[in-house]
């Protein structure tokens, strides 16, 4: 088992291999991610019994959801991506880890907007100085902050390096910032606006909401692969392979 | 070791005889402090609500200024090489830098402090919080800061980055900081939020100079 993933890891290594299998694994993430996503939209929204708080309006929760959880799991894979081109030297990790960082960040943007549209109705106004909204909103900006970072700096090389010892920063800050602001909250209003817990859910509720999890994290690994491919091709584009590559489609 | 005590009794005496060095983050502090009256309102029963929390902001802000020619200097003219060069451990070298950043921008901001709060009519109870406070809290923004400034190092204009890269990350140091003042001030205990802080201290002292040390490598490659 460990030599066969000891194998595994030194062949992603190699961008060329990473490229033709990732082809073949694609429709493998891509088409259960549409399923999910399909299947969890039309029985989130059409079959899942209403609230009996909040009606229609806490339908919204199977986009909010999704899209926080992975907004938050992103940047741990980021960093861990980014931690590993730091210790083994590995180009295809800072090359995953440069794709999933605006993957990450319009996750966490669709969170802030889906729980901006979803307090309007049950708060009354658009935003609020909520603990989960605000530890969002920080992590929108450390994601920017990456982003930024790895624009700037003159070379590939760099801008791996950077955004990688940024994100490892961030990631131990994250757990930081997020007990300081749920605990500044507490402090300063009742925490009488909290969300439906998950827990506490029914299950005609919760299945839809899962699938629809599920369904967003193989979305994610979808964009992921497609980005990194993107990746790959334009940081091999001076190889032999990628040349006979393109010649050979261009040939088609 | 000795090349560390070096450069900071080096940093120390280009501090000494360039006093624009450490008095304009003062000076910067004093006119963020002056906007508040002016911008919101003079009334001082509301002044003395807001200060905690606008001195807090401000010597955030003036540290965060300061911080881009932390490393600037020692990039552009090779003195970063040499130090590499030297063998001495880059983590005690940036220890040593983020200690003479903080004695010439935290420290005169922490003694300043309380005399400045006495303008935002800050209750009397607070000026001992705001004094520790500030004390425990500048450190840690000198250090987190010095893994920005040492990630901008090289880049042109890095100003406007850092304070983006490092703004978030200041987020619980601020929260812990004014609050402790906020507390003092109607007279509620704020041993707690020091606490807090003193811890984040030792966390923020023991892994961010491996950050720095990291992030300083970069520069060489340019």
């Amino acid at each position: 088992m460990w030599e066969a993933l000891k194998r595994l890891y030194h062949r992603m290594g190699s961008p060329k291999w990473f490229y033709e299998i990732s082809a073949r694994w694609l429709p493998w993430f891509a088409i259960p991610a549409a399923l999910c996503m399909i299947v969890g939209t039309v029985w989130g929204l059409a079959f899942a019994p209403a609230d009996y708080q909040q009606g229609n309006s806490f339908r919204i929760i199977y986009i909010h959801v999704p899209a926080a959880i992975l907004a938050q799991s992103a940047y741990a894979m980021m960093a861990i991506a980014g931690a590993i081109f730091l210790i083994w030297r590995m180009k295809m990790a800072a090359w995953v880890a440069a794709s999933i960082a605006p993957i990450g960040a319009s996750f966490c943007f669709i969170a802030l907007m889906t729980g901006a549209i979803w307090g309007k109705p049950t708060w009354g106004t658009w935003w609020v100085w909520d603990a989960r909204l605000t530890s969002m909103l920080l992590l929108l900006f450390l994601y920017f902050g990456v982003m930024a970072l790895q624009k700037a700096m003159d070379t590939e090389d760099t801008a791996a390096k950077a955004g990688a010892i940024l994100s490892l920063v961030g990631l131990v800050n994250i757990p930081i910032i997020k007990y300081s602001v749920e605990w500044w909250n507490t402090l300063h209003q009742p925490a009488t606006l909290k969300l439906t817990e998950e827990s506490t859910m029914a299950m005609d509720m919760l299945i839809p909401l899962l699938i629809m999890i599920v369904g967003f994290y193989l979305l994610f690994a979808t964009l992921i692969f497609m980005r990194t491919r993107n990746q790959v091709l334009w940081h091999e584009r001076k190889k032999n392979w990628v040349k006979k590559l393109i010649q050979a489609q261009a040939e088609r | 070791m000795s090349l560390v005590v070096a450069t900071i009794k080096r940093d120390l005496v280009i501090a000494a005889r360039n006093p624009g060095e450490w008095l304009n983050p003062l000076m910067f502090f004093l006119m963020v402090l002056a906007l508040f009256p002016l911008a919101v309102d003079p009334d001082p029963k509301f002044l003395a609500k807001i200060a905690a929390g606008v001195v807090w902001v401000a010597a955030l802000l003036a540290t965060l200024l300061s911080l881009d020619a932390l490393f600037k200097a020692d990039v552009e003219d090779g003195t970063l090489e040499q130090w590499l060069a030297s063998g001495e451990s880059l983590y005690a070298m940036a220890l040593g830098k983020v200690f003479v950043h903080w004695c010439i921008s935290g420290l005169p901001l922490t003694l300043v402090a309380p005399l400045l709060a006495l303008m935002m009519n800050l209750p009397e109870e607070a000026y001992s919080a705001l004094f520790f406070s500030l004390l425990l809290g500048t450190p840690i923004l000198s250090l987190l800061g010095a893994v920005g400034a040492a990630l901008t190092a090289g880049v042109r204009s890095g100003g406007l980055l850092l304070s983006l890269v490092i703004l978030p990350l200041y987020i619980p140091i601020l929260i812990f900081g004014a609050s402790a003042v906020y507390h003092a001030g109607i007279e509620m205990e704020y041993a707690g939020q020091l606490g807090f802080l003193a811890s984040f201290l030792c966390i923020a002292m023991t892994l961010t100079p491996f950050a720095v040390a990291g992030a300083l490598k970069l520069n060489l490659s340019r």
